[in-house]
């Protein structure tokens, strides 16, 4: 049974902060925590915190598009909080972009982010 | 190696020590022209002349050997100080070869003394050769070293406004360069807070489609940090040649001059502040 990473809830915004490397079956069972966690506090908005990986690679980056995905399905917007220089650099050189998934510099920035996002509902997007 | 014509050579170079010294000054001084102190070149001169009879009496002619060892820590110092004075390597090298020049006519005599010459202009030879490798060695140490510096001086990221950091690029944008401005960039983003970074290419002479790839990359890494970029200081001629060249720069916000883009930069964060809604959540 491997660990799970937890997904925490702050008014109307979850909260995931992914701390240590993601294997296959952490990845699945986030995903499957956090769509019942948005279906069940009704959140609008998720956070999902990288400030604590060191290394992003193809397969975090498709996880982080695949959760971001899943969110807005379900009506709430994703914003990747956290990416360390490093890890933009290390992307930018593999050539992956991250499309489609909101970025913020830090977690307060992204909170922000989401506020205002829910403030003003058709977003210019 | 002969030993008669180590030992005829070592009974010359001792016993007129004065005489040869004064003429190998006279001629080196002549080539430096004078842009060496007399005093210097004397005592330079000097120090190396016994440097190399002592050697000679140890252990022969052959200019690689181990014998040889403070005659060359005498040579790197020369060549080290000649090149740092911006001398040419044949002014260096000259300085050995003077040697053989001043003891030509002395040793043209007899056989026995035209074979010791030989010998000895060999060993000068070899002398002269390394002094130009650690001339050269000299020069490559001080290039390096220079666009080090170059690389440094060159990439400078200032914070232009709270929560706006700037980036004045001067210069022709390589990957090594786009690599160091990245890294600064990215690292000025966190430690300084700021959602907003511009970039500003007032000082690179030209952009082409290797430079633009090289700044979008740039923008890239720090949209997905959650920055947003803007690429200012785009002289008329370079929208020119960007437009010509078919570089598209995408939805990445351009502006004609830094304080377009810091009024844009600042705009953006009004609206965003002006959005907030009262309260931490």
């Amino acid at each position: 049974m491997s660990d799970r990473v937890p997904v925490l809830k702050i008014g109307d915004i979850l909260l995931v902060s992914i701390q240590v490397d993601l294997e296959d079956q952490m990845v699945l069972d986030l995903q499957d925590d956090l769509s019942q966690q948005i279906v069940a506090t009704g959140a609008r908005g998720v956070v999902i915190d990288i400030s604590a990986l060191e290394i992003v690679d193809s397969f975090v980056g498709r996880m982080l598009a695949t959760t971001a995905a899943i969110s807005r399905v379900l009506g709430a917007e994703t914003v990747v909080v956290g990416m360390r220089p490093a890890v933009a650099m290390t992307l930018v050189e593999l050539g992956l972009s991250l499309g489609g998934v909101r970025t913020a510099l830090n977690l307060e920035l992204g909170l922000g982010y989401l506020r205002r996002a829910q403030d003003t509902p058709p977003a210019r997007r | 190696m002969d030993n008669e014509e180590s030992k005829r050579l070592l009974e010359l170079l001792t016993a007129r020590r004065a005489d040869l010294l004064a003429q190998w000054e006279e001629t080196v001084g002549a080539s430096l022209r004078g842009r060496v102190s007399t005093a210097e070149l004397g005592r330079e001169l000097g120090e190396l002349y016994d440097a190399v009879v002592d050697a000679v009496s140890k252990g022969g002619l052959a200019g690689r050997g181990e014998h040889f060892a403070v005659v060359r820590s005498l040579l790197v110092e020369l060549s080290r100080t000649r090149a740092r004075q911006g001398f040419t390597p044949t002014e260096t090298a000259v300085s050995i070869f003077a040697l053989k020049e001043v003891l030509e006519p002395l040793l043209a005599g007899s056989v026995e003394d035209a074979r010791a010459y030989l010998q000895f202009a060999r060993l000068l030879d070899d002398l002269g050769l390394f002094t130009v490798e650690e001339y050269a060695r000299t020069r490559e140490e001080i290039i390096s070293a220079q666009s080090q510096q170059l690389l440094e001086l060159s990439t400078p990221v200032v914070k232009l406004w709270d929560g706006v950091v700037g980036v004045p690029l001067v210069g022709t944008l390589d990957s090594a360069r786009t690599q160091v401005v990245m890294e600064k960039l990215l690292q000025a983003l966190v430690d300084s807070n700021s959602a907003h970074a511009i970039i500003d290419i007032t000082g690179v002479p030209a952009v082409d489609t290797q430079v633009a790839q090289h700044l979008l990359k740039t923008v890239v890494a720090a949209r997905m940090m959650g920055a947003e970029c803007t690429i200012s200081g785009i002289r008329p001629q370079i929208a020119q040649t960007i437009v010509a060249l078919g570089i598209e720069f995408g939805d990445i916000p351009t502006k004609a001059t830094l304080a377009d883009a810091l009024r844009h930069a600042l705009m953006e964060i009004d609206k965003a502040a002006a959005a907030r809604p009262a309260g931490l959540l």
